[in-house]
């Protein structure tokens, strides 16, 4: 069989439906093979975009994302895709086509060294030498970006080796001696950890994305409600309990809520499952006062004691750990420590709006209200990615994606196409700044291509808001590169797309147009006119 | 700072020397040595590694290289439980007037001597941390002309093996 084929037929096996690419040279003999398989392939503008779409079809599925690219530029190109995936744990497999083998080291035409360029930001890279490991290559590589803490897996395939011919035999398992996640959490430590929340007066959950990744939110609610303790989260821990939970307090961290922030510091015993306690989840908080216990949950053994001194590690996989914690807790007498943290919540200061513009806050409050309970929202980068944080309500079975990690600009509109893509029966909305969607403008083109009903929400401030922001609180507001003041006609450009746009300036304008759009078939662009000093928080 | 010796059995393919390496400069750990050679068995090599740095730093090293997919165990190898070794070529200004006292005392750390000329002794001497330590600070005042280190290896003692 042809090496080419046998890639193909491996990714079947492997129950793959969908790759997002963008071809070249060194991938055709892929690409021919692909041609005539019944997998889809998503021709994207950009192959950033590839890797960003890839990544939220991944997060709306719970599966693997595929994306592939040709060599050198092509593969280049794939690079902020593959980290943004790495710092969010998002199981990708990327297939890069590579020059031919004879050529490798010579700096022929569109060379790269794509391993060693991405070295240090996939779970882990091959560089095939011999077509006939393909199989076994491809087998592992699943297995790896699905398995433990999920990741990036990038497999680079000379374009000499797809197309030699190989004896196609598709391995039944792995082996691999030096990777064997853990997923039980230990007994002993278990058993430590709620001795200590039992004597605990104050005791507080802190989650992140690795309840997501590990499909363990029923898990959370089950022990948060059985134990009775309350639940913050970071901004990859979105979505992990919904908003609607009596035990739901809020986001942590710099753009957290400041009361999420504040319990957090007068808890004495902090659970944190699934999070790296990231330097931006933990900012504007004094963590481990001496009092506080802190015991960590995370399947990845080197996010334990990283950033945190722990008392109790446990590692495992959050959902095992969650059960095996419900099962063996007991009810807390935490009437007061709740009380207390609803008073808080409730003298939180509430927002006036400003008439004459959009307000993000409001029309992310209002949005909430009136989309179904199945809906995808990914945010960008920036006010606009924080506005919609913090005010866009998850309840139901909505999903909220953003770049949390890298924090790039340019996800969210390829991250909605992916998502869409999956899920073309389900609400997708695209929030994004008009800095970040110049970055992936040209994916307008996959979205048109593929007829997709996806909303786009653009709060234009005509600014790099959230640069802007900082230069005014650390920089004596000396502004310097971060006005946008000759923005195109944004909906002229999206009509050109075919997507039907409005631009509305009012909170009124906005409440009526949003209406409109999520009954409408073929998606839709509104561009809300922000004030530029409209703040983050 | 403490000196620690991590032995670190590993997959015997190509890029796995830059991987580690790269682990290591990217969190901002320094390596002080590190020799790697096939093991009895041939799919795996084994790396010796000497790093220096607190406790967090080192339990972090062994978190992130056991993260690497081709990392198959680490261990960091104990002073008292241990047996060091570290193979140095030394060139040393070796004329007449001096000569005797330098084979005197390359025999005394029993050191060989490789290669002569008129001027030059060139000694090969094995051995540990201390050593090499003692034996380049007596060559010192002859006048070391070159040298050559291949980095530390190690094994535990005993019947303790650092199976897979
Ligand atoms: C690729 C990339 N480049 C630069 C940045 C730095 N950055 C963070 S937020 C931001 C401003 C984003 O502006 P805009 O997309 O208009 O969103 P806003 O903050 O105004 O909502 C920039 C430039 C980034 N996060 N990603």
């Amino acid at each position: 069989m042809r090496a080419s084929d046998a890639i193909i037929k491996s990714l079947e096996e492997e129950k793959v439906h969908m790759i997002f690419g963008y071809p070249g040279g060194a991938i055709l003999p892929f690409y021919d093979s692909l041609r005539t398989s019944n997998i889809e392939h998503i021709l994207v503008r950009h192959e950033q975009s590839a890797a960003h779409s890839a990544s939220g079809y991944a997060r709306a599925t719970g599966k693997v994302g595929v994306c592939t690219a040709t060599s050198g530029p092509g593969a280049t190109n794939l690079i902020t895709g593959i980290a943004t995936a790495y710092m969010d744990s998002i199981p990708l497999v990327i297939i890069t086509g590579q020059v031919d083998s004879n050529f490798i080291g010579k700096d022929v035409f569109q060379e790269a060294d794509i391993t060693g360029a991405t070295e240090p930001f996939t779970k882990h890279n091959y560089l095939v030498k011999n077509a006939q490991d393909l199989p076994k290559i491809i087998k592992e590589a699943f297995y790896i970006a699905s398995s433990g803490r999920p990741g990036p897996v990038l497999i680079d395939i000379p374009v000499d080796i797809q197309k030699e011919h190989i004896k196609y035999d598709y391995p039944k398992s792995v082996n691999i001696p030096g990777y064997k996640p853990t997923y039980e959490g230990h007994a002993g430590q278990v058993k430590r950890a709620l001795q200590k929340l039992k004597a605990s007066q104050k005791p507080l959950i802190c989650v992140g994305g690795g309840i997501i990744c590990a499909k363990a939110s029923k898990e959370l609610k089950d022990f948060a409600e059985k134990a009775k303790i309350p639940v913050v989260h970071t901004l990859m821990g979105i979505g992990a309990l919904p908003s609607d939970s009596p035990y739901y307090v809020g986001m942590v961290g710099s753009h957290g809520h400041s009361f999420s922030n504040q319990i957090v510091m007068e808890s004495d015993l902090l659970m944190i499952i699934g999070t790296r306690v990231g330097d931006r989840a933990t900012a504007g908080m004094k963590l481990l006062n001496e009092k506080q216990n802190i015991i960590h949950v995370d399947i990845d053994p080197a996010e334990v004691g990283k950033n945190i001194d722990t008392t109790i590690p446990i590692v495992g996989d959050a959902k095992n750990i969650l059960k095996q914690f419900s099962n063996k807790c007991t009810t807390l007498q935490t009437d007061a420590w709740m009380e207390k943290i609803n008073q808080l919540k409730e003298t939180y200061h509430k927002e006036e709006l400003d008439a004459s513009h959009v307000n993000p806050k409001k029309a992310l409050n209002f949005l909430s209200k009136v989309v179904d309970d199945e809906a995808i929202l990914a945010a960008d980068v920036g006010q606009n990615q924080l506005w919609a944080a913090r005010n866009f309500k998850i309840k139901g079975n909505r999903k909220f994606f953003t770049s949390g990690g890298l924090g790039t600009m340019g996800y969210s509109l390829p991250a909605a196409i992916g998502a869409k893509l999956a899920f073309p029966e389900k609400t997708v909305i695209c929030v994004v700044g008009d800095g970040g969607l110049q970055m992936s403008l040209s994916e307008l083109g996959t979205i048109l291509e593929n007829d997709l009903n996806i909303i786009i929400l653009l709060f234009n401030n005509s600014r790099l808001g959230m640069v802007r922001e900082l230069q005014d609180i650390h920089y004596e507001s000396n502004y310097f590169s971060v006005t946008l003041n000759k923005n195109p006609d944004f909906v002229k450009i999206a009509e050109a797309y075919g997507l039907p746009g409005k631009k509305v300036t009012s909170q009124k304008e906005f409440e009526e147009t949003i209406q409109g759009a999520l009954t409408s078939k073929k998606g839709y662009f509104i561009e809300c006119v922000v004030d530029s000093d409209f703040s983050t928080l | 700072m403490n000196r620690h010796v991590l032995s670190v059995l590993v997959e015997n393919h190509s890029g796995v020397l830059s991987r580690i390496a790269g682990l290591f400069s990217r969190r901002g750990y320094n390596i002080d040595s590190l020799s790697v050679g096939e093991t009895e068995n041939p799919n795996i090599s084994r790396m010796t590694i000497t790093v220096s740095g607190d406790d967090y730093m080192l339990e972090q090293m062994k978190k992130q290289l056991n993260k690497l997919i081709n990392v198959i165990k680490v261990v960091e190898l104990q002073p008292e439980k241990s047996v060091y070794r570290e193979l140095v070529l030394l060139k040393v200004k070796a004329d007449l007037t001096h000569r005797a006292a330098i084979i005197e005392t390359i025999n005394i750390f029993r050191g060989n001597i490789i290669d002569v000329s008129n001027e030059t002794l060139t000694v090969e001497l094995t051995g540990d941390f201390g050593k090499i330590a003692g034996f380049t600070e007596l060559m010192a005042p002859f006048g070391i002309l070159e040298l050559v280190r291949t980095g530390f290896t190690g094994l535990q003692r005993g019947n303790t093996q650092l199976a897979e």
